[in-house]
């Protein structure tokens, strides 16, 4: 589930792109064998050959004929590619829209729509259902990222004050990695996602249980306890509680995500604890401070417990 | 050309001529060896300068290597990785590959057309020695933990005062300064070398194909360079002044900086290739002992290649959301560039298959060249096809391609030059260079190869570390291993050139290569002996006995006519001698003013204002030292007979003259600088939108200020040309009178307008718009200050009886560029006033 593959492919622009890169590749190869060919019959070929391609002729038909024609024809086949890519499902639902917010160094997700006056709010993951067009609105709150899915799509650029759109669809469930590809900072190499497709069904399930409020049986009110003396609420929601700071990602739901710290470490209750004590080792420059000196060891795993219940 | 007499000249030679032609052109000794302005040898320095700083940027790209052989290394932390991956790539472009290739044509024009030196020797070793100075600061800022940080390509707003609130970035803003600078001053040199200092006969037709390149080279810095400096300065009043050109809450639009940067930035790429390409041109007909073929579609290809690497920018931008239409437009002119070059790879085959190649070191690195730079050309194409690139982009695949590009296209022609033209500089003959070839050539491959693939995989680029299960693991380490190769390779470069390179003025054989070009006839100082009558592309083959001719003094000015150095100017097509240019000797004022040049940079990055202040007014009093001393210095003598049964004057004004050339060349960047001052305009108001362009509550002030201030500036240019009619009667304390009423005239009418925007209420800080404007202004006033600086400049010389009917190149060269500065002051007032009100209503 690591794969940031461009030929690991998980829908049906996914599959052009990686159709498009053999040929580029085949195309390319053959071109350098021709040309590195033509190279050496001149160095080693024998005289009457080697007269042939000292013509100004050869320059005009290698140098100028060749490359119009291959080029034209590659330029031709790319638009037309460029236009399929994206293209609406025929017959299928409307587009699912999602909007996607880039910050240093951490991926916003927001689902319009989703709950009355609003929708639910999630991070460093994105929930999709398969066989459905999801439009992605992305922007940023801070510098410029840019957002990738190799498996689904290409690359698209998260800039302040612009809001950009890619459409993309998978076919098959399954989960796969993103990760952000404009330099944005200290922490650029350690800002991924995950891309997670499920049947339509079961994207159902999960957008009805994220819609619940966050629930804080007793034997985690030591954990709820610990999150408000430490002033997690500061930074980050949770919603069903009296928390819903934006600074940082919202917790509503944190444990049922695949990773921690944007993709950083998978997620569990030991990786969460880690994550509160030492965010500063794992990722250092983040947002997050480090609250290793601030929670003793019981408070660490009771705070973790609360929030890796939350799901 | 109508010669009277034939030339070779067999009558013998006056007795003492040539020890008086090398007693002007000796190089200083010792200690005051950095004096030194000739171009043989500031072209070694700063080749030298730019070995220097390619190895140290090779260092910080083993530092990288070494960081990411395996996943999860701690060997370099986040912060100092991007400090060192943003120095590496801004070294590498403007430390080093620029200046090497610059000063590759610093060393070898002179010897190629057989000119004794530059026109303008001093601004070559000014340039040489701010670029040198300012280089050494810009890699030390690494050990202050200052170095920029946020990638060579500085998007803001990352690197705006917010994100990047050090001075890391100051220091690439201030510190790219004088490389422009420098840059700027390479490119009108050798513009105005190439075309004014041809041998008399070379015709533009019968340039050596180097020169041509180095032409096209010279032009593309003058057009791309201006939108960086623009780009820097806009950037820099951003973060100093809060002036908000890429902040979008405050109208601006952080793609604007990537516009003008890319506008430069791609450009840039076929800046290093074409020289490296010219470079090669002359090689691969000298190794294979026959002409070039398809000398004109070459040249051709490279006018061309200069032409469309300006319509290329956007590719880098493909997935910034711009309209699909736009990235056709752009994706098929970046398929169009690989004509050109595909133009020159043949035609370089096709003068190998018609000759006999001998496959000697310079050889074998032009083959290595060809296999990694078409390699890296059409995985440039493939990048070029906009869904392709959607993938490809900012990953590992783009550092690959990026580097066979680079490499390929300039570091193996720039090898293949270093060992073909070595025995041009040095006594002794490289011995390494099989050694270092194949290193180089496996360990390339075998670090940038790997890379393709690390990028299909999903590496990003500028990623200080990498998570384990990507799969990722062995081609790093295969990348790690291909670097350790490369350094090896440079190691034994390094030795080779330590133990073997010997500097001095050629070996025995003039010409070991037995190459056709005129940088293989007897060299001195002087370069040849006398300035040959070209009647040929290849004048060694097809003039026979030209070099002994010539070292016997037997062509044009065999000595020296003035007792100072000189060289001879011919007219720009058809090479017709013109006039004799006294050129200057070695000096200190261009070393004062570099360093004060570097001072003020430097000092102004880690604000100590008045210290910078300092530094600059001591630079301007350096570089005013030397123009009054060194330039304009009248007829000394009348006209003398250079040989051929020509007689030619010592002193010209007017359009022959080389300053009035120069200033040319200056007025075409400024108006690009100014161009791009527009497009900040108009794309922020695209941006913005018509509806808020300008912002609600905006006022501009009437059109009865502006409408004054275009009557002052007017009036002012007026003047001036008043103050040239007086001048030619004769005329001395009225034409001074007339200069300072003129540039009161100027002053006010720029004061006026600025004051007017001021009381209007309209604000630097407040919008992009006002921004926009103030930036317009800040352009005008920076040329007021010229101007101020050049009209005293003209009264002083007035007044000590240097400026007169017959001696006033000065008077001249400051009456166009006055000239010019009314035309800019009129598209600024226009600008700011009547484009908002059009656009407003559009």
């Amino acid at each position: 589930m690591n794969s940031q593959n461009v030929f690991d492919t998980a829908g049906p622009d996914g599959d052009r792109l990686a159709t498009l890169a053999w040929l580029l590749f085949g195309g390319g190869l053959i071109l350098f064998v021709a040309v590195l060919g033509f190279l050496l019959v001149a160095l080693y070929g024998a005289a009457r050959v080697r007269r042939t391609l000292g013509n100004p002729r050869f320059i005009v038909a290698g140098g100028i004929v060749m490359p119009v024609v291959v080029l034209t024809a590659l330029l031709l086949h790319t638009l037309g590619l460029a236009r399929a890519l994206g293209l609406p499902m025929p017959g299928g639902e409307p587009p699912l829209r999602i909007e996607v917010i880039g910050h240093q160094f951490w991926w916003e997700v927001r689902y319009p729509g989703t709950l009355p006056g609003g929708g639910i709010v999630t991070a460093n993951e994105i929930r999709i259902p398969t066989g459905r067009d999801v439009v992605l609105e992305v922007t940023a709150s801070d510098v410029i990222h840019s957002l990738w899915i190799p498996a689904l799509h290409g690359k698209i650029d998260m800039i302040p004050g612009l809001v950009n759109r890619r459409t993309i669809r998978a076919d098959r469930p399954g989960a796969m990695r993103g990760q952000c590809t404009e330099f944005c900072g200290t922490q650029h190499a350690l800002m991924a996602f995950m891309v997670v497709a499920e049947t339509p069904p079961a994207y159902e399930a999960w957008l009805d249980r994220q819609r619940l409020p966050a629930a804080t049986p007793p034997q985690h009110e030591m954990g709820r306890a610990v999150f408000a003396a430490a002033g997690c609420g500061g930074c980050h929601a949770v919603r069903g509680t009296e928390w819903d700071a934006r600074i940082g990602p919202d917790l509503t739901a944190l444990g049922g995500r695949l990773t921690i710290g944007a993709g950083t470490l998978p997620m569990n209750e030991g990786t969460i604890a880690g994550w509160i004590a030492g965010a500063q080792d794992l990722k250092p420059g983040n947002r997050m401070p480090s609250f290793a000196n601030a929670l003793d060891g019981p408070e660490l795993r009771a705070v973790s417990a609360w929030l890796e219940s939350l799901k | 050309m109508t010669p009277t007499q034939a030339l070779p000249n067999p009558l013998p030679r006056p007795e003492g001529e040539l020890e008086a032609l090398e007693e002007v052109w000796k190089r200083p000794r010792g200690w005051r060896f950095v004096t030194v302005v000739n171009n043989n040898w500031i072209g070694v320095l700063y080749l030298g300068t730019a070995g220097l700083f390619c190895v140290f940027a090779v260092i910080l790209s083993l530092l990288m290597r070494a960081q990411l052989t395996v996943g999860g290394n701690d060997i370099l932390e986040a912060g100092t990785y991007n400090q060192v991956f943003t120095v590496h790539g801004t070294a590498m472009m403007f430390l080093f590959a620029v200046p090497a290739v610059e000063a590759l044509g610093v060393y070898l024009l002179p010897a190629m057309l057989a000119a004794r030196d530059l026109p303008f020797p001093r601004l070559s070793a000014y340039a040489f020695w701010a670029y040198a100075i300012g280089g050494f600061f810009f890699f030390l800022s690494l050990f202050w933990g200052v170095a920029p940080d946020g990638g060579w390509f500085m998007y803001p707003p990352l690197t705006g005062k917010e994100y990047s609130p050090g001075i890391n970035a100051d220091f690439w803003l201030l510190g790219i300064g004088f490389i422009e600078i420098s840059a700027i001053a390479g490119a009108i040199e050798i513009i105005v070398g190439v075309l004014r200092n041809r041998p008399p006969g070379m015709t533009l037709g019968r340039m050596p194909i180097f020169a041509w390149a180095m032409l096209v080279f010279a032009v593309m810095i003058v057009f791309a360079f201006p939108a960086v400096i623009l780009a820097t300065i806009l950037l820099e009043l951003e973060r100093a002044f809060d002036w908000p050109f890429f902040l979008s809450a405050r109208g601006g639009d952080p793609l604007l900086w990537q516009h003008l940067f890319w506008f430069f930035g791609h450009p840039e790429v076929y800046i290093i290739f074409l020289p490296a390409a010219g470079a090669v041109s002359m090689i691969v007909p000298a190794m294979a002992g026959t002409r070039l073929v398809g000398y004109g579609l070459v040249a051709t290809a490279l006018v061309a290649t200069g032409f469309l690497s300006f319509g290329l920018w956007v590719h880098h931008m493909y997935a910034t959301g711009i309209p699909s239409l736009s990235l056709a437009f752009f994706s098929a002119a970046s398929f169009a560039v690989a004509v050109p070059t595909g133009v020159q790879v043949f035609a370089w085959i096709a003068t190998l298959a018609s000759g006999r190649p001998r496959m000697e070191v310079p050889m074998l690195f032009v083959i290595g060249f060809l296999f990694i730079f078409v390699l890296g050309g059409l995985t440039g194409v493939m990048v070029a096809v906009v869904p392709f690139d959607w993938q490809a982009h900012d990953t590992y695949f783009i550092v690959a391609h990026l580097h066979y590009v680079l490499i390929g296209g300039m570091v193996f022609p720039l090898l293949a030059g270093l060992y073909y033209w070595a025995p041009l500089a040095s006594g002794g003959g490289l011995r390494y260079g099989r050694w270092v070839f194949w290193l180089l050539f496996g360990g390339v491959n075998l670090t940038f190869f790997p890379m393709h693939v690390a990028g299909l995989m999903g590496m990003p680029r500028r990623v200080w570390t990498y998570p384990e299960g990507m799969g990722l693991e062995l081609w790093n380490i295969l990348s790690t291993i291909g670097a350790g190769v490369s350094a090896l390779g440079i190691v034994l470069l390094i030795a080779d050139l330590a133990k073997n390179f010997r500097m001095s003025s050629g070996g025995t054989d003039s010409n070991p290569h037995k190459a056709g070009s005129l940088e293989w006839l007897p060299q001195g100082n002087y370069n040849t002996r006398s300035i040959p009558l070209i009647t040929s592309r290849d004048p060694l083959w097809d003039q026979p006995g030209l070099a002994a001719q010539v070292e016997a003094g037997q062509h044009f000015l065999p000595g020296t006519v003035s007792g100072r150095r000189e060289t001879l100017v011919t007219s720009a097509v058809d090479a017709a001698p013109q006039y004799i240019a006294i050129v200057p000797g070695p000096g200190w004022a261009h070393v004062i003013a570099a360093v004060g040049t570097a001072g003020f940079f430097l000092a102004l990055t880690v604000q100590w204002v008045m210290i910078s202040a300092a530094f600059g007014a001591v630079a301007l009093a350096a570089v005013l030292y030397w123009l009054w001393t060194g330039t304009d210095l009248g007829p000394v003598r009348g006209p003398a007979d250079i040989g051929g049964g020509y007689t030619l004057p010592l002193y010209v004004t007017g359009r022959d003259n080389l300053g009035w050339w120069a200033v040319v060349v200056l007025m075409l960047v400024d108006g690009t600088v100014f161009g791009c001052v527009a497009f900040t305009h108009i794309f922020l108001w695209l941006s913005n939108g018509p509806e808020s362009w300008p912002p609600s509550g905006t006022t501009l002030p009437g059109l009865m200020a502006p409408a004054i201030s275009a009557a002052l500036v007017a009036a002012s240019a007026a003047v001036v040309m008043l103050s040239d009619a007086v001048l030619k009667r004769g005329g001395r304390w009225a034409v001074a009178a007339l200069l300072l009423v003129a540039l009161a005239l100027l002053g006010a009418g720029m004061g006026l307008d600025l004051q007017a925007l001021w009381e209007a209420g309209v604000r630097p800080t407040a919008h992009a718009f006002g921004a926009s404007l103030y930036a317009n202004q800040f352009w005008q006033l920076l040329h007021l200050g010229i101007i101020a600086v050049m009209a005293m400049y003209v009264v002083a010389r007035i007044a000590a009886g240097l400026v007169g009917a017959v001696r006033r190149v000065s008077f001249d060269v400051v009456r166009l560029f006055w000239f010019y500065v009314v035309g800019q002051a009129l598209a600024g007032l226009a600008l700011t006033h009547l484009f908002p009100r059009g656009a407003g209503v559009a």
